[in-house]
């Protein structure tokens, strides 16, 4: 991949095709953690360390070991466990090396193994037949992505707090709506790349 | 009596009260990404349904065996068995609906719906009981999934279950079955349901404090 | 009865919100006279149905929600003239109705009404109505202004930012095919220089906003100086920067902050017209900026601005 190839795939993932506005992967801790825009930038960046990671790690397991051993239709089953133990591993290895990053994402590092982006960067990159670099690409870039996008909301979920929202539309349904129209404004970036 | 009685609350438990979609806004990926039509909706919920009701009655068969630090990789081990089995069956014998689930169907594995009833359910209580669980959670999540299904391919589409019944003049709205329409959909309908919800309840109070 | 308005720029400003939406309504009448003038009855009925149901969706949804009517404070009177002057006049009735509806309630209303809002109303309607009804409202919606070419009635013209043919005087009157509101310059400057007499807004974020148009259309677009000027002066370029990005509700606080959100406007602008599949940009960088406004203000230094008041707490 040349250097303006990569920099054109990297719009591609964050904006155009981005992992909530676009292809709603990693919807539950982008509804569930976008409070408060610190927590926020911890989480996107915990997502990202573990994507990239796990992007690496899976497309190394599936061609070398799964493709040789015929094993293809346990994809899922060995990518979710290498996500497991990497993301186990991560948490282990930031306590004894990083106790500062550890207490920043620490809390968040659990949650990612059921964030459904992971797997599905995972399973995208095998699905798109993806090289090595790519598929470690795709995976920070699409990260980077949803940082974005969670970051973005947390900022307007801030500012509503003070707003007067219908009692019935508190909580889940208004920040569903203001993801909605997010989502409208992203689709200016349609066709960019 | 009381035995049967007890797994009918359980089925019904997770239709209504604790419907995983509306009250507990679980498994929020699939309910945006996959109800641009009533099928697909109905579909993607026909696949967690089966998976929810295996996972349950296989990890409550296992609970005494599976120990308490490793559960949760053990779970996702059950629940990863019957999604791939899904998977393979889906892709032989329903190869269209498959196509348009994509990468959803094996995203079933971190659905937090299943993960969430293994471990405060199916963890605690006897075999068919989970099951009952499993199938009462299913069939609320594909009620909810068909439901947004239906209205998004109604408003965005003119049809519902591929029949058209707004006529041909009427223009679609596109936006609604366009991932920002996902969105807007479920929020909505999510405040109409709470709307709904406390005035019921605040029925129901009238009704004791008349009674009382 | 005032109303509550959530973000600080009021507290400098002695005028209250109905004055204000008084001073954008008149700003606004030119180019709806222009827009009428040049695109007949057809754009008379737009303007008037947008602002109708504008109203009647605000005062029957504060009716139902038990609130205060706060109708006569202009701001649905405002967000319905607006979405009106960015639809084409061709647009179909029940399509206006749909946008103004969903910008009164879903945009504004559902987040606790006029201040409450994180996105400009018209705008956010704009954009959704041209996700779902993409022929109603691009290129081949848009009409030649039937006076000037009196004869060939309603060809659809291609996109203003695609139109060659045009001279820069054309553009600058408004002889030329777009969307109600956005053609003529001329007359959206006459109610800038209304704005800017009266105070109701700065000229930071209109100039800002447009010089970024004309700056990134040489430095992106590869343009020359003549061509960029042209880009700056078609399609909704202008318009969108005296009336929309100046919303006070969705903009900065600090003129630094504003400084950049404005350039930043113009930086989307320029990319999604370079590369993107739209035509035209200037809804979705409002948008996107809208977006970032709350991030903006946070993380922006407040300037003199925010000492002040802890000053003062203290």
């Amino acid at each position: 991949m040349s250097v303006v190839e990569i920099l054109l795939f990297m719009v591609s993932c964050i904006l155009t095709h981005n992992f909530i506005f676009n292809r709603f992967l990693g919807c539950c801790p982008f509804l569930g953690v976008s409070s408060k825009v610190e927590t926020s930038v911890s989480m996107g960046l915990a997502v990202t360390f573990v994507m990239t990671i796990a992007s690496l790690f899976c497309w190394l397991i599936y061609h070398l070991l799964l493709v040789p051993l015929e094993l293809t239709y346990m994809n899922t089953i060995s990518f979710i466990l290498v996500i497991a133990a990497l993301v186990q591993f991560v948490e282990m290895f930031l306590k004894k090396s990083s106790p500062t990053l550890y207490s920043a994402l620490g809390i968040y590092l659990p949650l990612i193994t059921t964030n459904c982006a992971v797997l599905g960067v995972a399973t995208l990159n095998m699905n798109n037949s993806y090289g090595l670099l790519q598929s470690v690409l795709n995976g920070t870039f699409s990260a980077l992505g949803f940082l974005l996008a969670i970051v973005l909301m947390a900022g307007v979920r801030e500012r509503l707090e003070s707003s007067k929202i219908p009692a019935c539309m508190k909580g889940f349904p208004i920040t569903l709506v203001s993801a909605g129209l997010m989502a409208v404004a992203f689709m200016g970036f349609n066709g960019l790349v | 009596m009381s035995e049967k009685k007890s797994l009918g609350k359980v089925l019904f438990n997770g239709i209504i009260p604790e419907n995983p979609t509306f009250r507990l806004v679980l498994g929020t990926c699939p309910t945006l990404a996959v109800t641009t039509s009533a099928l697909n909706g109905l579909g993607m919920g026909a696949a967690a349904t089966f998976v929810l009701v295996c996972s349950n009655f296989a990890i409550s068969l296992l609970r005494k065996f599976i120990p308490d630090q490793v559960r949760i990789p053990a779970f996702i081990v059950v629940i990863c068995t019957f999604v791939t089995m899904v998977q393979l069956l889906m892709k032989a014998f329903l190869p269209s609906l498959d196509e348009s689930l994509g990468i959803f169907i094996p995203l079933i594995v971190v659905n937090c719906i299943i993960l969430a009833r293994a471990e405060a359910f199916a963890s605690k209580n006897p075999p068919i009981a989970s099951a009952c669980d499993g199938l009462g959670m299913g069939i609320g999540f594909t009620l909810a999934l068909t439901l947004m299904g239906a209205i998004r391919e109604l408003i965005g589409n003119g049809s519902v279950f591929g029949l058209n019944i707004l006529g041909s003049s009427y223009e679609p709205m596109l936006l609604i079955v366009l991932a920002s329409g996902g969105f807007l959909t479920f929020g909505l309908l999510l405040g109409v349901f709470n709307l709904i919800v406390k005035k019921i309840e605040r029925s129901r109070v009238a009704k004791e404090a008349k009674t009382a | 009865m005032s109303l509550r308005i959530s973000t600080a720029p009021h507290m400098h400003n002695p005028l209250t919100t109905q004055r204000l939406m008084q001073y954008v309504f008149i700003a606004l009448l030119p180019t709806a006279a222009w827009g009428v003038y040049a695109f007949g009855l057809k754009a008379l009925l737009v303007l008037i149905l947008s602002m109708a149901s504008a109203v009647l969706a605000e005062y029957l949804w504060q009716l139902i929600a038990k609130q205060p009517v706060r109708i006569k404070d202009f701001s649905a009177l405002v967000t319905g003239l607006i979405l009106g002057l960015n639809l084409p006049a061709t647009a179909p009735w029940w399509m206006v109705v749909v946008g103004s509806v969903f910008a009164v309630i879903v945009v504004k209303q559902l987040f606790g009404g006029l201040g409450d809002n994180f996105l400009n109303p018209a705008m956010a309607a704009r954009a959704v109505l041209l996700a779902s009804w993409p022929v109603h409202m691009t290129s081949s919606a848009f009409v030649s202004p039937t006076f000037f070419k009196a004869g060939v009635d309603a060809v659809s013209a291609a996109t203003p930012l695609s139109a060659k043919s045009a001279t820069l005087m054309e553009l600058f009157l408004g002889q030329i095919p777009g969307t109600i509101g956005e053609v003529s310059k001329a007359a959206i400057l006459l109610g800038f220089l209304f704005l800017l007499i009266t105070g109701t807004i700065s000229w930071r974020i209109p100039v800002v906003m447009t010089g970024s148009v004309f700056l990134f259309s040489l430095l992106i677009g590869g343009m020359t100086p003549e061509a960029a000027l042209m880009a700056t002066l078609s399609g909704g370029v202008l318009f969108g920067a005296v009336f929309m990005a100046t919303d006070y509700v969705t903009s900065p606080i600090t003129p630094l902050a504003q400084v950049f959100y404005a350039c930043m406007i113009g930086l989307i602008i320029v990319l999604i017209r370079t590369f993107g599949s739209y035509p035209e940009g200037v809804t979705y960088g409002i948008l996107l900026m809208n977006i970032a406004t709350p991030l903006i203000d946070r993380f922006l230094p407040r300037k003199i601005y925010g000492h002040q008041k802890e000053a003062k707490k203290a």
